[in-house]
């Protein structure tokens, strides 16, 4: 097992290495100058702009500052934002906590709604409940989250004046006021990306539900007189579980990456809204750490996930 | 004629036979308006009055929290690294200068005691030097007194090309000293009429010496006060977090009477144009959204029975199509649009005459800017007394027409118009943003009924705008025919903004394009004219040079004048805010209150 992961792990070195030189190359070869502000000021003499892009290094050949990127992450550098003037890794860290309390939330939101209806759905299929979830599943993945927030800021904010619609980082409010601040200002956005992912999901847990409960061991756990609910949660729903797990294993990745479009809608100060608002202009040493922040999350994840197959399901071996 | 009348005008109120107030309404009957005649008052020779405050609150503090949404947030606050207005907003939001300038152009002391002035001796006769009194007893956030050192050193840490700071140029060329510690002196090269472009406005914030001390130069990235400013300014802070958002709170020691009246101040940022429009005025969520470039029609339906309005501010931004003078089309030395070749179409002066004359610049505003746009034929169009009076403007589709016709170019069996094998077919370049798209259709149109084909082309802003010498679609490159954009003017005179089309500016590849004088024009008559109104230290003569030279640009038709852009801002039916379209919108912050009822 140990040995296991220690050649997973070795294996990931080359293949994060080449997702980070791809990138590089990408992000270099992109037009676009985190200084085309500059150009239209007058004020400023364009040898100005010309000159912060040698200070930078932007005129480097690109194998020069890939090999000077690297030499620096190694390091724990992770570089140094031009439009901030600061270091990546604090960008990235004051924008952590928003992500993962709107997406996190979202996430749970949408487990919450998934496997009871999926579940429930299987054990009845082709009822009116399983044809309800399911009309309601296709709805919710068919609309955008595009849409269905802007749809939510018109009914909940424009029209009936509930909720706010511009996500406020630090609330100036302290004990119970607070907290119902928080959570007044997250239901929108929770709401949005947690009924889409829902969606999906329930898709998902409900067809694998439907494979396992019609195994024989379930017929033999009905045989043997065990109640309905029993039967479902304690032998049925255990193992469906598995492909389930994996599923929400990958998905981490994206918790932590946010929802770039929720995130810009509701302006949610999240890593999402980071990373678009740095490819907008051009702060290529931004991108290129959040992009692979998640690169090097995918890989873990997946590693994760198939350490969590042998644990569920002994039978699969590690090799 | 009407200059003599002028100068024995002015004269007469310099000894006092007129009032100053007979003077400006004798100006009126003259047809020019309020803060032209002060301003020619002042550069006759007589000292400028501040303009009346409209600031009313009677003590400091008690207007509660201000709620500023910036759709852009800033992302640093260091005015000296603000690589664009958005982060020159935040910094001011902390630092001052020494002075700005109010919605009319005129000055507006802040960190100064006075105005300098040749009678108070601030202003040197030959125009070579200007010295600045500071007020006594400003102190800094942190306690610690505003001194002519402060001043010095900013120019220090400026200049220095190591500190890679984006002022450098109004720094690079003036010497500033300390004459005492309450004055200081800036000293120009040549004679400077204009002399308030260092320390004046958002970008000449003045930063702490004691903090930035030992962070010039190369060190400058480390300084921890890049990201935790200390200035003087009506508000302290409390919390940035780039591209989100910035506390501050009121500063009890502000050195202005019964300011700030607000008790906490928060700029969000991140989101889009639209959706702050809505915040503001439609929910009122916000008290005051930045920059609304929304289609006039959506900010009316937005205002019926919202709790907000829009808010304009007039400056000197023109939108405007640039005609190529070189030949986009033909290479020289791995060189397009090189300053070797001729524009094959438009050195025909009749193709230039039937463009002006095909830009509906009236349906540009109804469709397009609303209430946020002015129909212009000029370049430049402000501050007031630079305007010219001289210029007019036509649509015509058949007057071109026929203009084409007798110039010679035929339709042909295509439609489009040619002459010696030369067909008018044009490539019409700007940057992606609606109503630029939306212009460019509409001229493609009419340039269509009078048998000229454009082709269009939209260019992503980071690019289009880039200094990126790699990449050909650049406006400085100009590898296109016609191409639409506009410079901001960011100052109430118009030496920089005319500077750029002397003919030494050109952009060519041996300068890596970053001459300023983008369309390669070169006449003759318009660099003396720049070179005489540079030299001009008489400022009725200087402004009339400056309108000559806008004239010779539009009858040579170098740009075709779209709009004259307002600002447009968003704000909540009580909110009272002074914004100046020649200045950033948080330059006259020290001045907004909130009417107790709407």
């Amino acid at each position: 097992m140990s040995q296991y992961v220690l050649r997973r792990l070795l294996i990931a070195v080359p293949s994060l290495l080449g997702i980070s030189l791809v990138l590089f190359i990408v992000l270099a070869l992109a037009p676009g100058d985190p200084f085309s502000e500059l150009a239209t000021n007058p004020n400023v003499p364009p040898e100005v702009a010309a000159a912060l892009r040698a200070k930078f290094g932007l005129d480097d050949p690109i194998h020069i500052r890939y090999l000077r990127w690297l030499a620096a992450m190694a390091q724990g550098d992770w570089g140094f934002s031009f439009v901030s003037r600061m270091d990546v890794d604090t960008l990235i860290l004051q924008r952590l906590p928003a992500t993962l309390y709107v997406i996190g939330s979202a996430q749970i939101l949408a487990l919450l709604i998934a496997i009871p209806v999926g579940v429930y759905a299987a054990t009845r299929p082709y009822s009116i409940f399983d044809q309800i979830a399911n009309t309601f599943a296709f709805i919710g993945f068919s609309l955008p989250t595009f849409f269905t927030g802007l749809l939510f800021i018109l009914i909940f904010s424009v029209t009936l004046d509930w909720l706010p619609f511009v996500y406020s980082g630090d609330i100036k409010a302290t004990g119970f006021r607070w907290l119902f601040e928080q959570i007044r200002q997250a239901i929108m956005p929770v709401m949005v990306l947690g009924l889409f992912q829902a969606a999906s999901m329930t898709r998902f847990v409900r067809s694998a539900m439907l494979d396992v409960i019609r195994l024989d061991y379930v017929t033999t756990a009905r045989a043997k007189g065990l109640g309905q609910a029993k039967v479902i949660v304690k032998h049925a729903m255990r193992n469906a579980m598995i492909p389930v797990v994996t599923l929400i294993a990958l998905q981490m990745p994206a918790v932590f990456g946010g929802a770039i479009v929720t995130e810009q809608i509701f302006r949610i100060p999240g890593i999402g809204s980071l990373l678009i608002s740095s490819i907008l202009s051009n702060d290529t040493p931004v991108v290129m750490a959040v992009t692979f922040v998640f690169a090097c999350l995918v890989v873990l994840f997946n590693l994760i996930a198939d350490i969590l197959y042998g644990w569920l399901d002994p039978r699969i071996s590690f090799r | 004629m009407l200059d003599h009348e002028l100068r024995t005008m002015i004269d007469k109120v310099k000894d006092g036979r007129i009032d100053r107030r007979g003077f400006v309404q004798r100006m009126l009957a003259f047809g020019l308006t309020a803060p032209m005649a002060t301003q020619l008052l002042a550069i006759g020779g007589v000292a400028m009055a501040e303009s009346p405050s409209p600031y009313k609150p009677t003590k400091r503090g008690g207007g509660g929290a201000l709620k500023l949404l910036w759709w852009q947030g800033p992302t640093l606050l260091n005015p000296h690294f603000a690589t664009g207005t958005k982060d020159q907003d935040g910094s001011r939001l902390f630092y001052e200068p020494l002075a700005c300038w109010d919605p009319d152009g005129n000055m507006k002391l802040v960190l100064a005691a006075e105005i300098p002035s040749l009678q108070n001796g601030g202003l040197a006769a030959d125009g070579k030097s200007v010295t600045w009194k500071l007020k006594p007893g400003v102190k800094w956030h942190d306690g610690k007194p505003f001194t002519a050192d402060d001043v010095v050193f900013n120019w220090e840490y400026a200049r220095d090309p190591a500190t890679a700071t984006v002022t450098i140029g109004v720094h690079r060329d003036i010497t500033v000293e300390k004459v005492d510690d309450l004055t200081v002196r800036i000293l120009f090269k040549k004679p400077t009429p204009f002399w308030a472009d260092a320390f004046v406005g958002a970008p000449g914030s003045i930063i702490p010496k004691h903090l930035f001390a030992d962070y010039k130069g190369a060190k400058s990235r480390e300084a921890p006060n890049n990201l935790v400013p200390v200035g003087t300014g009506p508000y302290k802070f409390i919390e940035f977090k780039p591209g989100d958002l910035i506390r501050g709170e009121l500063n009890p020691d502000y050195h202005m009477p019964n300011r700030p009246h607000f008790d906490t101040i928060e700029m969000k940022g991140g989101g889009d144009a639209v959706s702050a429009a809505r915040a503001v005025i439609q929910t009122g969520e916000y008290d005051f959204g930045w920059n609304i470039q929304v289609e006039d029609d959506v900010l009316l339906r937005l205002e019926k029975g919202g709790k907000g309005k829009t808010v304009y501010a007039v400056g000197g931004d023109t939108e405007f199509i640039a005609l190529n003078n070189t030949d986009p089309n033909t290479e020289v030395d791995g060189e397009r649009s090189s300053m070797k070749t001729k524009h094959p179409l438009f050195s025909d002066p009749a193709v230039r005459k039937a463009l002006s004359m095909l830009v509906d610049r009236e349906a540009v505003k109804k469709v397009i800017y609303g209430r946020a746009g002015r129909v212009t034929p000029n370049f430049l169009n402000g501050p007031e007394k630079f305007v010219s009076k001289n210029t007019t403007w036509e649509f015509n589709i058949e007057k071109a027409a026929k203009l084409l016709d007798d110039a010679g170019w035929k339709l042909g069996a295509d439609g489009i118009r040619e002459k010696d094998g030369k067909k008018l077919k044009l490539l019409y370049q700007t940057a992606i943003n609606g109503p630029r798209q939306k212009t460019q259709a509409i001229v493609k149109q009419a340039c269509q009924k009078a048998g000229i084909d454009v082709e269009l082309k939209s260019v992503v802003a980071s690019v289009f705008f880039s200094s990126d010498v790699a990449n050909p679609d650049t406006y400085a490159k100009f590898y296109a025919d016609l191409e639409m954009f506009q410079i901001p003017m960011s100052q109430p005179d118009p030496a920089q903004h005319m500077r750029r089309y002397h003919s030494r500016n050109v952009a060519t590849k041996e300068n890596k394009w970053q001459g300023v004088n983008f369309p390669r024009w070169v006449n003759k008559e318009y660099d003396e004219t720049i070179d005489a109104a540079e030299a001009e230290t008489d400022l009725v003569k200087r402004a009339a040079l400056y309108i000559k030279a806008n004239d010779i640009m539009m009858r040579e038709i170098v740009f075709i004048p779209v709009m004259h852009r307002l600002k447009v801002e968003a704000a909540a039916n009580t909110l009272r805010p002074v914004v100046s379209g020649w200045a950033n919108e948080t330059d006259n912050l020290f001045d907004w209150y909130r009417e107790a009822t709407g």
